[in-house]
């Protein structure tokens, strides 16, 4: 007798086989979960890859389906319908990194870049043993490295002046230095701030409302346009220098308040027990209170120095050419590569490369933030 | 808030200029002392100064600076360009940051008397123009009665228009709008007929338009902007180096100088080439420099007419018609004294 057959017999009916449950794991169940829950999420979803998809066909269609690789001019790039057009970039790509610093001295601003990201390189990555030193090389000897390898004129290098720099360098040297020189100004003012001296607490108040009190546009153009006026006929004063003054000092008010944020934030106890230990002034500050209110408030030091580097592209308007103004001078009058598509090209490609630094810093910070966040919750 | 920073900015500015520099040495020995000319140029204008691929300047008005230069010091390598900004120009130049102003500038009655500075001369006569689209047919603005013209609010360009179309009883409808690029956006997606701006920059903008062989530049020019260098008042002998300078090279181009022939001119019979050139005569003395000066500066960059055709005009791609530049007796209006 057949199974089928006895179970007619034994009135058994064969219960049909049911659908496996939805399954709870697997891309397609994590689609379902998150993208098509509800017809509302479901909608939402359609409509965000339709935008998603013709952004993303566009930018490819520009940049490489419609984009010009070869020619030798901008009429290459002035076809109908043309894209982006490529071999501006390339043409110009060296003047973008550089400026105008002298094609034989190129190597120098190369080394001084390469030094300056494996100081960087040796402070961020942990792991990395002696960071005391590294820094310590990068606050120190560094600058003076940088100063004599990029202006030249020791050691039988040939002077570069400041008006042959430009682009990629320019934005590098603006915002570093603005880094580098800002800090202890800041440290200066924050402290000058919360002084019992009144006449220091005053003048740090007064130094640090002026300059928060007017835009760095305006800081640049007196640095540039009043300054000379100011000084004897004839004794001029190099133009990146002003911006770098100009720049460091904003940079410094600003900071001063980030840093008084974390100054106030520190306990009054702890002054006390510095003080009850016979600590001096200098000593209290550097041993006791600054390495915990800078450790406060680094996320607020590295979001303002991420300002600071979008900020440097201001120098254009005193006709310094940082990365923006290189491209911006390239794009409108060499009249080689005039064409419909050059001027967006050049924008697309300035707006990347500070993009991809910004975005690094930005990364950096969150990662410092995590890191000090493990230190809080031990 | 901007406009009352600025006007202090200009009191404080202009107080400073009036007060006026005291030269204690001449700018001409100042330059030798320094073994550079120190020139100031404008930031990026298409055809007058501009950083080519390599980085080197070039165009009309840097031109006129290396020509400068070879008349000092036999060497148009020697010269030193400060990207300036319009506002900066004025005030690197009394501070004496730069030795001459070669950066398209109007010449005006105020800049040339009150602003602390003088005009060496006229390098490059600009004004305004049209641009129209081929396709309309028209060949000259006085066939525009009626067009439609794409104008920023609020400019000069924008009282220039009215007022010529006033003068010459005709209507048109402007097309309003703010910004330049978006004039420009709008005359591009044929809101309007005309495009209306300085006969320079028409040519400029004219590549970055779709098709550019589809538009052109009618011949009137309807304002009248000279554009020349400029030194510090107070200076006459350097005025006059840069003024002589840049006669030599429209006298080298009416004589038929150029700056591959400018050795074997030397020997020429006419009087008037051989006292340009130094051969004959030391006119050089009257201005400081040696009897070759001319020789050097036509050497260093040619005649006045190729330096423009090889910046702006069929040598570029600009491709500007000589038209108001031209020589005088080629009906335009460059004319230069003789050298006598």
């Amino acid at each position: 007798m057949t199974s089928a057959r006895r179970d007619e017999v034994m009135g058994h009916r064969a219960t049909p086989a049911r659908r496996p449950p939805p399954a709870g794991a697997g891309p397609l169940a994590w689609v379902r979960a998150n993208l098509f829950s509800s017809p509302l999420n479901a909608a939402l979803t359609l409509v965000g890859v339709w935008i998603t998809w013709t952004a993303a066909y566009a930018i490819v269609d520009w940049a490489l389906v419609r984009a010009v690789f070869t020619g030798s001019d901008g009429s290459a790039c002035a076809k109908e319908g043309a894209g982006a057009c490529w071999p501006f970039v390339t043409a110009k790509l060296d003047q973008f990194i550089y400026g105008r610093y002298p094609a034989a001295e190129r190597w120098r601003a190369d080394l001084t870049m390469a030094l300056f990201a494996a100081g960087l390189a040796g402070v961020m990555i942990p792991g990395v043993p002696r960071k005391g030193w590294i820094a310590a090389f990068l606050l120190i000897a560094f600058p003076a490295i940088a100063y004599v390898l990029l202006t030249g004129g020791h050691f039988g290098l040939a002077v570069v002046e400041t008006e042959m720099w430009g682009g990629l360098l320019v934005t590098l040297v603006v915002a570093v230095v603005g880094i580098v020189a800002s800090f202890p100004i800041a440290l200066a003012l924050a402290l000058g701030r919360r002084s019992r001296l009144p006449f220091v607490r005053w003048s740090s108040i007064g130094f640090i409302e002026l300059v928060r009190g007017v835009p760095l546009i305006t800081m640049l153009f007196m640095a540039s346009v009043m300054l000379p006026l100011f000084l004897p006929e004839g004794v001029t004063f190099d133009k990146l220098a002003r911006a770098l003054i100009g720049v460091a000092l904003f940079e410094g008010a600003y900071l001063a308040e980030v840093i008084r944020g974390g100054l106030q934030a520190i306990p009054r106890g702890q002054y006390e027990a510095a003080d009850a230990l016979g600590l001096s002034y200098p000593q209290k500050i550097g041993l006791v209170v600054m390495p915990q209110a800078l450790r406060l408030v680094i996320p607020g030091i590295v979001n303002s120095f991420i300002a600071l580097f979008k900020d440097t592209s201001l120098v254009l308007i005193i006709g310094l050419f940082d990365l923006l103004g290189i491209v911006q001078q390239a794009v409108s009058s060499d009249t080689t590569w005039l064409s419909p598509s050059t001027p967006l090209t050049g924008y697309v490609f300035a707006g990347f490369v500070f993009w991809v630094f910004c975005f690094g810093m930005s990364r950096y910070a969150q990662r410092i933030e995590r890191r000090l966040d493990e230190g809080q919750h031990r | 808030m901007k406009s009352i920073l600025t006007t202090g900015l200009a009191a404080i500015v202009l107080a400073a200029v009036t007060a006026g520099p005291v030269l204690a040495q001449g700018t001409l020995q100042k330059v030798k002392d320094r073994g550079q000319l120190v020139c100031g140029v404008n930031t990026g204008i298409a055809g007058f100064s501009a950083p080519d691929d390599k980085g080197n300047w070039s165009g009309l008005d840097v031109d006129l600076c290396r020509a400068v230069a070879a008349a000092i010091f036999k060497d148009p390598a020697k010269v030193k360009f400060v990207p300036l900004t319009a506002k900066e120009r004025f005030t690197a130049l009394q501070s004496g940051e730069i030795d001459v102003l070669s950066r398209n500038t109007t010449w005006t009655m105020s800049r040339d008397t009150s602003a602390g500075m003088n005009f060496a001369g006229i390098n490059y006569y600009d004004g305004q123009g049209f641009m129209v689209n081929k396709a309309l047919g028209v060949k000259s603005a006085k066939e525009l009665s009626g067009a439609s013209i794409c104008v920023q609010t609020g400019t000069t360009t924008e009282l220039n228009v009215a007022d010529y179309f006033r003068q010459q009883g005709m209507t048109y409808k402007p097309v309003v709008i703010e910004k330049l690029p978006e004039t420009l956006a709008a005359y591009n997606a044929g809101r309007c007929d005309v495009f209306t701006s300085d006969a320079s920059q028409l040519y400029a903008t004219r590549l970055t338009l779709g098709s550019p062989a589809d538009h052109i530049v009618l011949p009137e020019v309807i304002s009248k902007e000279p554009l020349g260098p400029a030194v510090r008042q107070g200076d006459a002998q350097w005025g006059n180096i840069v003024r002589w300078v840049l006669f030599a090279l429209i006298n080298a181009e009416e004589f038929a100088i150029t700056q591959e022939n400018v050795d074997k001119m030397k020997d020429s019979t006419n009087p008037e080439v051989k006292r340009l050139l130094g051969s004959e005569g030391d006119f050089g003395k009257g201005v400081g420099l040696d009897s070759d000066w001319a020789y050097q500066a036509i050497k260093a960059v040619g005649n006045y007419g190729e330096s423009f055709e090889r910046n702006v005009g069929q040598g570029s791609r600009l491709k500007i018609s000589r038209g108001q530049n031209a020589l005088w007796r080629d009906g335009g209006l460059q004319y230069a004294p003789p050298i006598r």
